[in-house]
């Protein structure tokens, strides 16, 4: 009987040492060889570490990285909240609103990028156009500013229906007898929220930002098709720095030396946020 | 009613980028360059010929559809056994197991293009729908068995026990009582599954070289070529978007009760 987790974890744990565990021993073993094109590999204990994080470009890729997931996170998780709220409980409104959510997050990536690509370019995009009816001189390819903001309004775009989805199912599973509760304590619309809606998200809400988190920290395609990483490496992140490193440039085992302290730094801060959310409202009204 | 304009909005923001690519893709190339139009003046499908009547761009769909499909199944197969042991027994290192799933979706795919890479070419299986569909494995089934769990949670577990009282034999249990009750969450985590792995571009693009391309790789290596033909490269997209639209429309009632589980 004590065997059974375990027979029932089998598959799942043989997938992801074929996909997972094999991959990241080889990125270790990586790591700590010298490989240049044209020479024999040789161990370099932990110089390419060394480099990694003594190189320049990689702290600022790094700096733009926890920046934007930031912002990615303060903006899509309110915003996400406050849809899931407006949606309606039940009716037609229900499927109607969920397949037009569920558009952005289907279109593959790097046709998101096009479409904000199209949408912005100077020569052939509406929204320079507007913006140009303002006054205002929009460029995505010359202005770090607008190139920022405009990666940010892309990935609000494409990524607050998945938090709005996510937490529209926490609100749903909300049983009905809490607001009523609520309503004959006559409580506010506000300490509703913050006492009923809230501490019952708690759940859904760790799910959507820790999503959130990791896949903003992995974004690729979007920014590489929308700005190139520019103007200059204004908007080079993490992904796209690692992968220059790994293919681009010749230095393999420098690449696995980067993507490992990457891969490092997402968990630290994943599981970090992880334990402040699940402490956070434990004792604050939840009901469990 | 407030509330429901604020969502209104936001979907209105949803489609406007999105209209501005159908709008393009029915544009022949002199509009395009020579003027901006809300709607196409010289109406045109000649786009959407070309791709259609390319054998290219075809076999990049087939190719997605099947690859995706092949990944819902391989990471539900894996997930619902898994889940349903983290649910429902707690057992020595159960939690940092747990986690440990989850880190794999926290890998970066940057990062293990190369390794993948090696390991595949060695498996032999480069360039065929195994190497997708299992890669894919990597970010998918963390979350599979994440979102299956919480479903599975949700269950009381007297229902497991009313069923061995009553005489259910395992299998039975699972088959007829089991599953039927988280279908919905079955089918919230195979649109999940299905979306990331039909969107990935980095490990698709590292594993596969003619035979097998997806659909994004498709739309981005023709990028490449021959500068910006923008009418056909809005029509692309718009067919890439096509079959994401179809899969949530044939599902919204379930994803409607999966999204609703536990009011019952």
């Amino acid at each position: 009987m004590k065997q059974r987790p375990w027979l029932f974890l089998l598959p799942a744990l043989l997938l992801v040492s074929i996909s997972a565990f094999i991959p990241l021993i080889t990125v270790m073993n990586y790591s700590q060889l010298t490989l240049l094109p044209g020479t024999e590999p040789y161990f370099s204990g932990l110089e390419n570490f060394v480099a990694v994080l003594e190189d320049e470009a990689f702290r600022d890729a790094l700096g733009r990285q926890v920046i934007f997931s930031f912002l990615v996170l303060i903006t899509e998780i309110p915003l996400g909240l406050g849809l899931a709220m407006a949606m309606p409980k039940e009716g037609p409104g229900v499927g109607f609103s969920l397949v037009l959510l569920g558009i952005p997050l289907l279109i593959p990536w790097n046709v998101v990028g096009i479409i904000w690509r199209v949408f912005t370019r100077s020569d052939i995009g509406v929204l320079p156009a507007a913006f140009d009816w303002f006054g205002y001189t929009y460029s995505v390819s010359s202005s770090t500013i607008d190139a920022w903001w405009t990666v940010l309004a892309m990935d609000i775009w494409h990524w607050t229906p998945l938090v709005v989805l996510i937490c529209y199912a926490g609100i749903q599973a909300i049983p009905e007898e809490y607001y009523m509760a609520a309503k004959i304590d006559r409580a506010s619309p506000w300490k509703t929220f913050r006492y009923v809606t809230l501490p019952n998200l708690r759940g859904v809400l760790i799910i959507a930002v820790l999503l959130r988190l990791m896949d903003s920290f992995k974004i690729y395609a979007e920014p590489f098709v929308l700005t190139g990483g520019g103007p200059g490496s204004s908007t080079t992140f993490l992904s796209t720095y690692t992968s220059r490193m790994a293919i681009g440039g010749f230095q393999m085992g420098r690449g696995a030396a980067t993507s490992l302290i990457y891969f490092f730094i997402v968990i630290l801060i994943s599981f970090v946020i992880y334990i402040v959310m699940l402490n956070l409202g434990q004792g604050a009204g939840g009901d469990q | 009613m407030n509330k429901r304009y604020y969502l209104i909005l936001f979907l209105v923001f949803l489609l406007i980028p999105i209209y501005w690519m159908v709008n393009m893709s029915f544009k022949p190339n002199s509009e395009i360059l020579s003027r901006l139009t809300l709607y196409p003046h010289e109406f045109t499908l000649a786009n959407y010929e070309e791709i259609l009547t390319s054998e290219f761009w075809r076999a990049g769909y087939i190719n997605s559809i099947i690859m995706a499909s092949m990944n819902v199944v391989f990471v539900t197969i894996a997930a619902l056994p898994a889940a349903y042991a983290f649910s429902r027994w707690s057992f020595r290192g159960d939690k940092h197991l747990f986690f440990w799933f989850l880190t794999n979706r926290m890998a970066p795919p940057a990062a293990f293009m190369v390794p993948f890479f090696i390991l595949y070419s060695n498996l032999n299986l480069i360039d065929t729908y195994w190497a997708v569909a299992l890669a894919h494995c990597l970010f998918n089934l963390p979350l599979a068995i994440w979102i299956l769990e919480g479903f599975m949670s949700g269950i009381p577990k007297e229902i497991d026990e009313m069923a061995f009282i009553d005489g259910h034999s395992f299998t039975s249990f699972c088959w007829n009582i089991f599953l039927p009750l988280i279908k919905p969450g079955i089918a919230v985590t195979a649109f999940l599954t299905f979306m990331f792995s039909w969107v990935e571009l980095l490990l698709a693009r590292t594993l596969t070289n003619e035979a097998a391309q997806p659909i994004t790789v498709t739309l981005t290596r023709s990028l490449g070529a021959g500068g910006w033909d923008w009418g056909v490269l809005a029509a692309a997209g718009v067919i890439a978007m096509i079959p994401g639209a179809i899969i949530v429309y044939l599902v919204r009632d379930l994803l409607a009760t999966g999204f609703s589980m536990g009011r019952v």
